[in-house]
């Protein structure tokens, strides 16, 4: 079970709502990949469209609703955000995303540990979204967030891990739960951050995006599933040098010539 | 503007759910069990929002 600031979820797959055709399909997918906690954006009421109202799509007895800052390009507007998502939806649950460069979305560490450090102390459970930088992790958690989360890859980029080295770091330093965010394009990159020991990962793009956005969301729910079972199970280490997996005596043939032994 | 208009009733002309919706006036968020006293006057400026699908 993970546990998050008190709260203990069943699933360890945390899914964005982002870029689905349609509600239907987003509601569908996230039932199909049984995740219980869910990403949500604020933006300004389109009045074009003012039925288009995620809140009633989702049943939030059974899906904790985890409001982002996107969009927000420092701490000040980050902030504003965090206070405008307590209101809308009732809860101290806050992903903080800091991304100064619309560019690469990459989050402001320094502006992301400012906010981190002023919402704790106003109640809400911070997640900081953030680079892959062990130290950071280390200073985020030390002000009271509640987990980190690192990115895979850049936002949207499907490419998964792109620093296995610092990620490792930090799963191994962390003593909040880590959830790797962003960039995780195929089930195997969750695989691959659950076996490196990650309490969580969030997924959107590649959901939403999949050509078959039910199915590739059950795909990412066995694959988080293998990944954590992999890592509890405790994985062989790795060698640069063979080792027979069947008895080597008692093999009754001759050298072999071109072998040196 | 008409005279006396509340949240609530702005709310209602734009068919939106006032539960559904966060409003700040002037930059202060309004909570929502003050949508129903809060009354707009002239020049006041109303953001309306709410919660979209992101990451």
């Amino acid at each position: 079970m993970l546990t998050i600031a008190s709260t203990t979820f069943k699933s360890r797959l945390f899914v964005g709502t982002g870029k689905f055709s349609s509600a239907a399909e987003m509601k569908q997918a996230i039932e199909a990949s049984e995740s219980q906690m869910v990403t949500v954006a604020l933006r300004r009421v389109d009045l074009e469209n003012p039925e288009d109202d995620i809140m009633t799509a989702l049943d939030r007895d059974k899906i904790c609703f985890l409001p982002n800052t996107s969009g927000a390009r420092d701490a000040e507007e980050a902030i504003r955000l965090a206070h405008l998502a307590r209101a809308a939806g009732n809860t101290p649950w806050l992903k903080l995303e800091v991304t100064p460069d619309p560019r690469t979305l990459l989050p402001d560490p320094v502006d992301t540990l400012k906010a981190t450090e002023q919402l704790v102390k106003e109640g809400f459970i911070v997640l900081p979204y953030m680079n892959v930088d062990p130290v950071l992790a280390l200073r985020l958690q030390d002000v009271g967030a509640a987990a980190v989360m690192p990115l895979g890859s850049p936002i949207g980029t499907n490419m998964g891990i792109s620093n296995k080295l610092q990620l490792e770091i930090i799963i191994e330093q962390a003593r909040v739960p880590v959830v790797v965010d962003a960039g995780l394009g195929a089930p195997s990159h969750a695989t691959e951050a659950m076996e490196m020991g990650a309490d969580a990962v969030l997924v959107n793009t590649a959901i939403a995006v999949a050509g078959d956005p039910i199915r590739m969301a059950k795909a990412f729910r066995d694959a988080v599933h293998a990944g954590r079972e992999a890592f509890e199970a405790g994985l062989g280490r790795q060698s640069t040098s063979a080792s027979a997996s069947s008895p080597e005596t008692n093999i009754s043939t001759p050298n072999l010539d071109f072998i040196s032994n | 503007m008409e005279n006396g208009l509340t949240l609530v009733d702005l709310l209602t002309e734009l068919n939106l759910e006032p539960g559904t919706v966060v409003a700040e006036i002037n930059t202060k968020i309004i909570e929502q069990d003050q949508y129903e006293q809060e009354v707009l006057r002239d020049g006041d400026s109303v953001e309306l929002i709410r919660f979209v699908g992101g990451g």
